[in-house]
């Protein structure tokens, strides 16, 4: 039986921590809108080609809210971010959408993150520094993967980094599709909420230089600013999303350079390839976690298949990013590749408004490991990492590293 | 070359400041596009293309004619 007859579950395994699993470029070839079971056992259909995937991504019919009747559930109990409540009070689409993204957006351009380098490649400095006194082995991940995220995030939020415990429990809880259950997904949730409501009450009392007090300042929604409840909201997905992601990503893209040390070589020899490298590690991340849901309130088209109202999509990023038909070799790490339009950061109005502080926190850790630690090796072989199981964003569990 | 942005397609992501801040910057109120050089020289137009392909926006627009 091949890919094409059968309901495949999903997510679907792979061997290897940083390959992809094999069935992604069968069904690009054969079956490019798969039937697949999710986790609760619900149906949908898995989007695997580059066309196909940026095109649902872009599409703005499409939600991500899956609150509808007969939107899939992801997880038995419903629980996880996609379903949740709380997602739906920041606006999910058209004007109301575009003016949140606006608001918030002006936080995370580019230019302002080239003037927040110095201060992380500071963090990061001392945080190797830190490591290397712990001696070898070290775990790259608890070390620097995991706080150098949430600093530069609590520092951008007003928020104090020495909760920083309680932030990665919550967000845990929040992205992890498996291992909670829903009583103790829903008391995170109302923690969390509490805690980001007295944190926003004391910046409405005493506001700083930061983000959630220049929202709270841009007034209600009469003045076209927040509401307070989108506000708290607003301060929690960006701490979630400022932290899991970008933390999780420093360790797999450190992986996957020294899993073959020849790439590091490269890198040292040439640091002028950090830029291209950090996008290319991005786009082969065979282990970027569940893809992105989407609902469809209307009968569309994808991938030549007319699909019925209702029905629920999953796109793979992971699987277009390998696609022969957008990338010449495409599965090939090539540390030069430009451009590298990959889906990392999905596609169109929804896609990632934190990709420049993302892309910005990589190429500085890169950076600083490759001039402070140019003997950095990994100290088990790649094939014996370990991925983190049941998050909505993948990882590996330890990185560990001799330098 | 001549470049074309489009606000109203334009996500704010950044992308094309970080590959060609001579070309592209963003405005402080709210992060969108601002095209700084519509005519940019040779020099920026590996960038400029780049930034086009890679706009997750496709809010880019390139004509090479002169
Ligand atoms: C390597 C790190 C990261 C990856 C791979 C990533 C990936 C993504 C993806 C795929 C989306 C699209 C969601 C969709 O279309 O439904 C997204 C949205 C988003 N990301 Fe990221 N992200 C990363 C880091 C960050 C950081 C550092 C922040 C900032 C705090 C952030 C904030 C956001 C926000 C606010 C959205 C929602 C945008 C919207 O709906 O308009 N992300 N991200
Ligand atoms: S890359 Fe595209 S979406 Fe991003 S700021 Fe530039 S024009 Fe806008």
């Amino acid at each position: 039986m091949s890919v094409n007859d059968q309901v495949l579950n999903y997510p679907i395994p792979s061997a290897l921590p940083l390959d992809p699993p094999a069935e992604w470029a069968e069904l690009r070839g054969g079956c490019p809108v798969a039937h697949v079971k999710l986790p609760s056992g619900d149906p949908a259909r898995l989007i695997t080609r580059y066309e196909d995937v940026k095109q649902v991504l872009a599409d703005p019919r499409f939600t991500r809210a899956l609150s509808a009747p007969d939107a899939a559930r992801l997880t038995a109990d419903g629980g996880g971010v996609f379903n949740s409540e709380l997602a739906q009070i920041i606006p999910d689409s058209g004007e109301e959408h575009l003016r949140w993204r606006r608001l918030v957006g002006k936080w995370f351009t580019a230019k302002r993150m080239t003037t927040m380098r110095p201060a992380m490649a500071q963090i990061a400095e001392d945080l190797i520094d830190e490591m290397v006194k712990g001696g070898a082995p070290g775990d790259l991940r608890a070390a620097l993967g995991f706080p150098l995220p949430v600093y530069v995030i609590c520092d951008m939020l007003g928020v104090p980094a020495e909760d920083r415990e309680k932030f990665s429990y919550w967000s845990d809880t929040l992205l992890n599709l498996t291992r909670y259950g829903k009583e103790e997904i829903e008391a995170a949730q109302a923690a969390f909420f509490e805690y980001m409501s007295g944190h926003i009450a004391a910046k409405r009392a005493e506001p700083g230089e930061d983000l959630l007090s220049e929202l709270i300042a841009a007034g209600g929604p009469e003045d076209g600013g927040l509401t307070d409840l989108q506000i708290i909201v607003t301060g929690m997905a960006l701490l979630v999303a400022g932290h899991e992601t970008t933390a999780n990503m420093i360790g797999k893209m450190v992986s996957m350079l020294l899993a073959d040390r020849a790439r590091w070589e490269q890198l040292l020899a040439e640091p002028a390839l950090i830029r291209t490298t950090v996008e290319e590690t991005l786009r082969l991340d065979a282990n970027s976690g569940f893809g992105l849901p989407r609902y469809l309130p209307v009968e569309a088209e994808i991938g030549g298949e007319t699909l019925a109202k209702g029905t629920t999509v999953i796109c793979s990023m992971a699987a277009a990013n390998r696609d022969e038909s957008a990338f010449d070799d495409a599965s090939a790490m090539d540390l030069t590749r430009s451009p590298n339009a990959h889906l990392a950061f999905g596609s169109g109005a929804h896609s990632c408004l934190g990709q420049s502080l993302a892309r910005t926190e990589l190429s500085v850790v890169l950076e600083v490991l490759l001039r402070k630690l140019p003997t950095l090796e990994l100290a088990v072989p790649a094939a014996e990492l370990e991925r983190v199981e049941g998050l909505a964003v993948g990882g590996l569990r330890t990185v560990p590293v001799r330098w | 070359m001549k470049v074309i942005v489009d606000e109203d397609k334009c996500c704010g992501a950044g992308q094309c400041v970080l590959l060609a801040p001579e070309v592209f910057d963003q405005r402080e109120d709210d992060g969108i596009v601002m095209l700084l050089n519509a005519e940019p020289g040779p020099d920026q137009y590996d960038l400029v293309r780049e930034s086009a392909a890679v706009c997750p926006g496709a809010a880019i627009e390139v004509s090479e004619e002169a």
